[in-house]
């Protein structure tokens, strides 16, 4: 019983610093936001270029998918702390010095970086796996390059992707607790490990982190599932949004999570693409 | 635990080192220890994080779909925290909730039990996709649920999960890194923290360190594509 009393009065001590916990807890959010926004970025540009049929663009696509894939987070993100400052120490007049110190930023380009090289594999796997016919359609109406992404083609690999992109953001997510060993970074781990060194109190501290993170992860979760759901009505697919969230849905809800090939697809999309 | 100095410290800023941009020399000099490294713990943690992962995602796959009801879900949810939660605040959770084990040891254990969670994602699935009438017939034949399951319906949901494995094993050997948190002297770790950190020559430790992964892991991702088109084929 005396450790449940002790817990009892950590927590009660962690809530002193709740302040510096949010401060922690936004600064995760927004390595999560922006980061994955950047991801996305680079995973729609170069998974579309990478699909490619000219050699010229698909091959460096490629190349640099491979590279930023292959490499871990960790390495990136060293490389740009500790190597790319060399650059401005050997020519002191190039532009852009802050930049490249600021830790958050490059922690921000660093996730996105690495998780957009997955996600382009994501995003090429899933614009291949448009059937034919409807590239052909398109050229059969004479469609511009645009027009026809736009309107027929990535419509429909959005909704194919999408499971993809989803555990791709989680990962991101979780990937950004190491970003805290960047000096000026006070992330959610960094405040819970800072508040931790001086007393040794680990359960409570660790507990308030995975709960947190788990819950952030659960909401991008909800947010991508609500927005596959509409993509899927978008195609005739399944019901809208507003069908699924009324308390008495007329039609069965299409879950993805239980559709057995939707998930082996989609649980191995970070080490995936190997389709 | 033989580099405590280093342990969980956030990086320091960089410093100029002085000396040509790359030093070949050092490299040269430098790439046995990272080697050694990379032998000694990235890949052990790697190769015996996967196997723990393989084992135990079976198990809890498995443990799902027999338990009954409420202890299944229960197992399903703290398996879905372990998958949604980030490695590294798990590792120093572990790390300085069991003091007396060594970090090496607990950086396998983390590793092997969040990889095994995804794992027994991919096992629901390959099980999944076991037909119906395989069950039947084992009903038929009466067979006991043990048989039922070792000799029936496991060898069939393995085969299209290897590839998976695969795959992960690929994704926690680009994860070890990670160890840098609990102080394990992996290659990353080594580069940064010792090579880094008392030549301030970080350069040449970094880019070997990238180099040696991005050699480890485009190979293997190869030749588990290779396999994996094989056995969509041979299906």
């Amino acid at each position: 019983m005396d450790w449940l009393e002790n817990q009892r009065e950590y927590f009660g001590s962690l809530s002193n610093f709740s302040d510096r916990l949010l401060d922690g807890l936004w600064t995760t959010i927004q390595l999560a936001l922006l980061g994955g926004a950047l991801a996305f970025v680079i995973a729609i540009v170069l998974g579309i270029v990478a699909g490619s049929p000219r050699l010229w663009l698909r091959g460096p696509a490629r190349v640099l998918i491979e590279f930023f894939r292959g490499i871990s987070l960790l390495v990136l993100l060293f490389w740009m702390v500790y190597v790319l400052p060399l650059f401005w120490m050997a020519n002191p007049d190039l532009p852009g010095e802050e930049l490249v110190r600021n830790s958050f930023l490059i922690g921000v380009v660093a996730l996105g970086i690495n998780y957009g090289a997955y996600g382009a594999e994501a995003v090429r796997a899933s614009l291949t796996t448009v059937p034919n016919s409807q590239w052909e359609a398109t050229t059969a109406l004479s469609m511009s390059w645009l027009h026809k992404m736009r309107r027929v083609v990535f419509p429909q690999a959005w909704a194919l992707m999408l499971p993809s992109l989803t555990n791709l953001w989680v990962h991101l997510l979780k990937g950004s607790a190491i970003v805290y060993i960047l000096p000026g970074v006070n992330d959610l781990t960094f405040e819970l490990n800072n508040l931790r060194r001086p007393t040794d109190i680990w359960f409570s501290h660790a507990l308030i982190g995975l709960v947190t993170y788990f819950i952030l992860a659960l909401i991008l979760t909800l947010f991508m599932h609500a927005l596959e759901a509409r993509a899927k009505h978008k195609l005739g697919r399944g019901p809208s949004l507003k069908q699924i969230l009324t308390p008495d849905p007329p039609t069965a809800v299409p879950d993805s999570a239980g559709d057995p090939a939707s998930t082996a697809a989609g649980t191995d999309s970070k080490s995936g693409g190997a389709r | 635990m033989t580099s405590l100095n280093i342990l969980a410290q956030e990086a320091d800023e960089p410093v100029d080192p002085g000396g040509p941009w790359w030093d070949w020399a050092f490299a040269w000099d430098i790439l046995p220890d990272m080697l050694l490294a990379f032998l000694q713990y990235t890949l052990v943690v790697t190769v015996t994080g996967t196997i723990i992962a393989a084992v135990l995602g079976l198990i809890i796959a498995i443990l799902i779909m027999v338990l009954p009801k409420p202890l299944a879900w229960i197992v399903r949810w703290a398996s879905n925290f372990i998958r949604m939660t980030p490695i590294v605040v798990q590792l120093i959770l572990l790390f300085w909730g069991f003091l007396w084990l060594d970090a090496l040891t607990i950086g396998i254990v983390v590793f092997g039990v969040h990889y095994a969670t995804y794992m027994a994602e991919v096992y629901r699935a390959g099980i999944e996709s076991v037909p119906q009438g395989q069950w039947e017939a084992t009903t038929a034949l009466s067979m006991n649920p043990v048989r039922t399951w070792r000799k029936v319906v496991i060898p069939q949901a393995l085969r299209s999960t290897i590839p998976s494995l695969g795959n992960y094993a690929i994704s926690m050997f680009k994860d070890t890194p990670f160890l840098y948190a609990i102080g394990v002297t992996e290659m990353v770790t080594l580069a940064v923290g010792e090579i880094g950190g008392t030549t301030f020559r970080y350069n040449e430790a970094v880019t070997i360190a990238g180099l040696i992964f991005l050699a480890a892991s485009y190979p293997t991702a190869i030749l588990i594509n290779r396999l994996e088109k094989r056995l969509a084929y041979a299906h």
